[in-house]
């Protein structure tokens, strides 16, 4: 029989199995790996113009520089076949950048010579010896200029279901007819991941064969990738990322320290280290594109959405289209028959955006989401009753049912924990004990539950225990722990005698960890492998019930079985997607403006929850994230030169414990029946949606003004404090 | 980072000659801003003297009242320590709110003095800085400018001096004791940094072969009520928009001493006389304060990015007295 206890297992507070490795400093990073003797440390020199050439380039002084092996240019760097490839996280317009493949420089902090050397300070020291000079071409710089000239996403984004112009009915008419009306503009910087491992990568070559020790949420696409560059078949390529120091997308796509340890690593025929520095994960790695939103609502004098238009356009570079679906919540959220969206890109001389925790929704939610509180204002309702009123059981773009949506529940129950009713509607009327201005803010947050095909292996073994495996990664969320506990659950095995091993492209094929939807897609393939393996354990002694670990110590050698998953067509029947409801309550000082975040409470309708305690700390992740794009991060860029400014953690401010005040999250009680075999619809990202909005529409509710640009400064918000 | 000699001195006297002896050495105390410039390839020494051994972590009583901090006691020690809290707490709550824990423990009085500039085009070699390179150019000028200074500015750099117990300092009128193989010389705390006019690389008046020893606080009765407020963009580790670092005596509900100093808007810790004048004798109203604030910023040039410190730099000043006069025990 099943030990009940097992069978428990998923829906319990399990700890991070990995918890005690992490702490104890026994978890094994990138760049921590040991490739065996001879490594040496590669250093990267960035581009200082945003488009231009290179004029000259001169290594002597670093060629000669103490423990220095190698200089690498593209005037000396081997020429590599750079074969066609796009993965999923690629934007599928443009071309990457060849790395020191030619002259050309499309953007500031693009690498153009690697020093590499015996020592990482060697190497450093050497790389600032080398001087280059450009002939510099036209760039453009300037947001507002690359706005002026922004363009539809593109016919291969068009494919992928990305128009650039949506929407249903007459907007405009819709509009001009509504008896009541807003219309505002929204500014959202630039933001960039930030994790607190930069990324780094470790190459070795031997006998043909590059292993790759990487930093990444995709090990599967970074050997794709590396085989295209170099014109490998695919299997001579291993990458290894068991742990990954938060990565929030920025580990989507491999970045340029992968290609060029490789390279060097082959050049010099020994193992080669490249890491960014804190400076280069802002010229190097993607970012959340900076956006500017237009958003006009109508209504009747119930409060029933008549039209929604909602534009918007966001950067990208000029090598590659980076675009991403920040306006479809704007056809879906809420019930109106007359919706526009039109979305652009606007190609600026910098590095391609990627995707960031939330990407799309984090942006386009927070312009709607402030805007249906200036309606809500506008009509002079409640907030909270302005979003059931056109709260919707039919997704209205596609015309299909939600596969399940909770959102007025989640309203409610935050509402309650939050203790909505006691907040005065008139902004300014509320203060703390210390005098300061309190407003209560809200919103909603969304996010699609998605599937892809996944593989796992479950190999039990002869002692009774089992190792799942398949090649994801786990940036932080659980998945370690999840795994283990679907896998222990469809076993019937203690949780102990389980273990997930994730992050090696010789594991079977895992999706790209990322798009809130690990759980849903290797979380079945997990089930579905633990579930044959047991049962052909059970067949092999004839059986069809009994206690595994047993029949394993019976049948005395190992039983193994390797599933791949898929998902039917049941997002085409069902709309699926994660609806939540997030609370701010803030704290103005009415002198100094300053704008603090006592809490914010969430409630989320997920589907079924896999691990409470890992989920719940994702979404409380993902507020703080939430609270940092509100009160205080941006990438500045200098629209002189397109230069990122403020690249360091002293000046891209993250949220620090002062900063969080009390977070509460919740899940509302949710059975989703249609979207995969667990049941469950995602919860990587949802936490951060909308959170931006809560605050700004918090601090409104405070001071009486609306702060339409993020971040929420104290120079934005001086002046407005009612005294 | 290039590479250097590294020398531990035993003793002031060998700390003393082998930075006379060598042109391009740097003296390490705790580390945090030094290193971090090495890094970015900002500093370069020829040598790294590190001064951590010297005995100079003393914090003593002198005859009189005031108090002798010696250039190596660690910044949260400072602020830890009962003398400073009972008399001058403005310094106390300065230090606490500058950098994070870890920072504190390690930066020293010395090292927080000569720390320099936040300016982020300072710390982008690929930027042209006149700090960093005399007559290349101030970025900053028509860029990012939101963390420069409005007081004190000049055509070649507007750069802020990013200290807060700097701040307190020279609110409270301290000494710098400083040490050379020529002798030792007291330089009052506001005379200690310059202001940039047309040479903003010279920070402060040390000599390069001069060793920070001391830092000596006379006794001020007004530093009982006293109070250190920053203003930042979150609520911990993050340098001043605007600090206020005040003292404040009433009597008969007339101002008998006040003190006042700025940070995050000047070119150097401000010490605001102009406004100490206004308030000298004058009633202790929020009406007053408001004027000595407005009196002190008159002088102040706003760029797009940081003109609101202008504005908000009054606010402070005026919330911080008004506390203070609440918290004085000689007022009705
Ligand atoms: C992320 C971050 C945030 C910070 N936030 C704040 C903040 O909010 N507020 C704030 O005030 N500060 C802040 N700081 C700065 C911090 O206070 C300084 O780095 C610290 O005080 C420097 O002291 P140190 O002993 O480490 O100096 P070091 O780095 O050792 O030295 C700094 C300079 O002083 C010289 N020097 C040191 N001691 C002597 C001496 N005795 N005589 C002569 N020269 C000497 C060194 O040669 C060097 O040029 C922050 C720093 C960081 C890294
Ligand atoms: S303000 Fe001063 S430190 Fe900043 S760029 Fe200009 S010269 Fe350099």
């Amino acid at each position: 029989m099943t030990s009940t206890a097992a069978a428990s297992v998923v829906g319990q507070p399990v700890s991070r199995v990995d918890g005690p490795l992490k702490v104890a400093g026994g978890a094994t990073y990138a760049a921590e790996f040991d490739p065996g003797p001879g490594l040496c440390h590669g250093a990267i020199v960035t581009s200082t113009v945003a488009s231009g050439r290179i004029a000259s380039i001169d290594t002597a002084a670093a060629e000669a520089a103490p423990g220095v092996v190698a200089v690498l240019t593209h005037r000396n760097a081997p020429v590599l076949p750079y074969h066609e490839h796009k993965g999923l996280t690629d934007p599928p317009e443009g071309e990457r950048i060849h790395l020191l493949q030619d002259d050309r420089v499309r953007h500031q902090g693009q690498p153009v010579a690697l020093a590499v050397a015996e020592t990482l300070e060697e190497a450093v020291y050497a790389a600032s010896l080398v001087r280059v000079s450009y002939r510099p071409e036209s760039a453009v710089t300037a947001f507002s200029d690359a706005v002026a000239h922004a363009v539809p996403p593109g016919p291969r984004y068009r494919d992928r279901g990305l128009e650039g112009d949506g929407g249903r009915g007459d907007a405009d008419a819709a509009l001009g007819a509504a008896p009541v009306r807003i219309e505002a503009e929204y500014v959202m910087p630039r933001l960039n991941h930030n994790p607190i491992e930069p990324h780094g990568t470790v190459a070795r070559w031997s006998e043909g064969e590059l292993t790759l020790w990487d930093k990444t949420q995709w090990v599967d696409n970074v050997r794709a990738e590396m085989a295209a560059v170099f014109g490998l078949p695919p299997d001579r390529v291993r990458v290894v990322s068991p742990f990954v120091g938060g990565a929030f997308g920025s580990g989507l796509r491999p970045w340029a320290n992968v290609t060029l340890a490789a390279m060097a690593s082959r050049h010099v025929d020994r193992p080669v280290k490249v890491v960014l520095t804190r400076r280069q994960m802002f010229g190097i790695t993607g970012y959340r594109p900076r956006s500017t939103h237009r958003v006009a609502l109508g209504a009747d004098r119930d409060g029933q959405l008549l039209a929604i238009r909602h534009e918007g356009v966001s950067e990208t570079s000029t090598y590659e289209t980076y675009a991403e679906e920040q306006l479809g919540s704007s056809e879906y959220l809420y019930a109106c028959r007359d919706v526009a969206t039109r979305y652009r890109v606007a190609p600026r001389n910098v590095q391609t955006p990627n995707d960031m925790r939330g990407p799309g929704k984090v942006t386009g939610v927070h312009a709607l989401e402030c805007a249906m509180d200036e309606l809500a204002a506008a009509l002079d309702m409640d907030p909270v009753e302005l979003r059931l009123r056109n709260d919707t059981i039919v997704d209205q773009s596609t015309g299909v049912p939600f596969s399940s949506r909770s959102l007025r529940e989640c309203y409610q129950a935050a509402g309650e924990r939050f203790g909505w009713s006691r907040r005065n509607p008139r902004p300014g009327a509320m203060r703390d004990e210390r005098g300061r201005l309190v407003g209560y803010g809200c919103a909603s947050a969304t996010w699609p539950a998605m599937r892809q095909a996944a593989e796992a292996r479950a190999r039990l073994l002869p002692d009774g225990s089992a190792v799942v495996s398949s090649s994801s990664s786990d940036m932080g969320p659980g998945t370690y722990t999840s795994m283990t506990q679907v896998a222990a659950e469809t076993l019937g095995l203690p949780l102990e005698r389980v273990r997930f091993e994730l992050g090696d492209t010789r594991m079977p094929t895992a999706p790209v960890h990322g798009g809130s939807w690990t759980m849903a897609s290797l979380g079945s393939a997990v089930q579905a492998a633990c579930a044959e393996a047991r049962r052909r354990a059970l067949a092999e002694i004839g059986r069809a019930d009994a206690d595994l670990a047993a029949v394993l110590r019976q049948i005395g050698e190992p039983v193994e079985a390797t599933v791949r998953t898929e998902p039917g067509d049941e997002l085409r029947r069902y709309s699926a997607h994660s609806f939540g409801a997030v609370f701010a309550e803030v704290a103005v000082d009415p002198d100094l403006c300053t704008v603090r975040v006592p809490r914010l409470v969430g409630a989320y309708g997920v589907g079924r929850v896999v691990n409470p305690k890992t989920a719940r700390s994702q979404i409380t992740g993902g507020m703080v994230m939430g609270m940092g794009m509100a009160l205080t991060e941006r990438t500045e860029v200098d629209p002189r030169d397109a230069r990122p400014v403020n690249s360091s953690l002293a000046d891209y401010l993250v949220p620090v414990n002062a900063d969080v005040g009390e977070l509460d999250a919740v899940f509302v009680d949710e059975e989703d029946p249609h979207v995969n075999p667990l049941g469950v619809k995602g919860l990587g990202e949802i936490g951060t949606v909308g959170v931006a909005a809560a605050i700004c529409n918090a601090v409104y509710h405070a001071t009486g003004r609306r702060v339409r640009e993020l971040p929420v400064t104290v120079e934005r918000v001086l002046g407005a404090a009612v005294r | 980072m290039r590479s250097f000699a590294y020398l531990s001195a035993p003793d002031i006297d060998t700390a003393l000659h082998a930075v006379s002896a060598e042109p391009n050495a740097k003296f390490l105390g705790g580390g945090t801003n030094l290193v971090d410039l090495m890094r970015e390839e900002i500093e370069q020494p020829d040598t790294v003297i590190d001064i951590t051994r010297l005995p100079l972590a003393e914090v003593a009583e002198l005859p009189g009242g005031g108090v002798r901090v010696g250039a190596l006691v660690r910044n949260s020690h400072l602020a830890a320590h009962p003398l400073i809290r009972e008399r001058y707490p403005v310094l106390s709550q300065a230090i606490l709110h500058g950098a994070s824990g870890q920072l504190r423990n390690m930066a020293t009085v010395g090292g927080n003095l000569l720390q320099r500039t936040r300016c982020v085009y300072f710390y982008d070699t690929a930027s042209p800085c006149n700090k960093r390179e005399p007559g290349a150019g101030c970025a900053a000028a028509e860029g990012f400018h939101r963390n420069t200074a409005v007081l004190g500015t000049s055509e070649h750099c507007l750069a802020a001096h990013p200290s807060d117990m700097c701040v307190a300092l020279a609110a409270l009128d301290a000494a710098v004791e400083v040490r050379s193989v020529r002798g030792v010389r007291r330089i009052p705390v506001t005379d200690f940094h310059r202001l940039p006019g047309a040479t903003p690389h010279v920070e402060s008046d040390l000599a390069p072969d001069e060793l920070v020893t001391a830092v000596e606080i006379p006794p001020l009765r007004a530093a009982a009520n006293s109070r250190y407020r920053k203003v930042r963009d979150r609520a911990s580790y993050a340098f001043a928009l605007v600090s206020v670092a005040a003292a404040l005596e009433v009597e008969d509900g007339r101002v008998r001493t006040a003190r006042l100093a700025l940070g995050g808007v000047g070119t150097r810790p401000w010490r605001a006389r102009e406004a100490e004048r206004v308030l000298a004798d004058a009633p202790a109203t929020e009406e007053a304060f408001d004027r000595a604030a407005e009196a002190e910023l008159a002088a102040a040039v706003g760029r797009p990015d940081n003109a609101f410190k202008i504005d908000l730099a009054r606010r402070t000043v005026t919330a911080v007295l008004r506390r203070l006069l609440t918290t004085d025990g000689s007022t009705p």
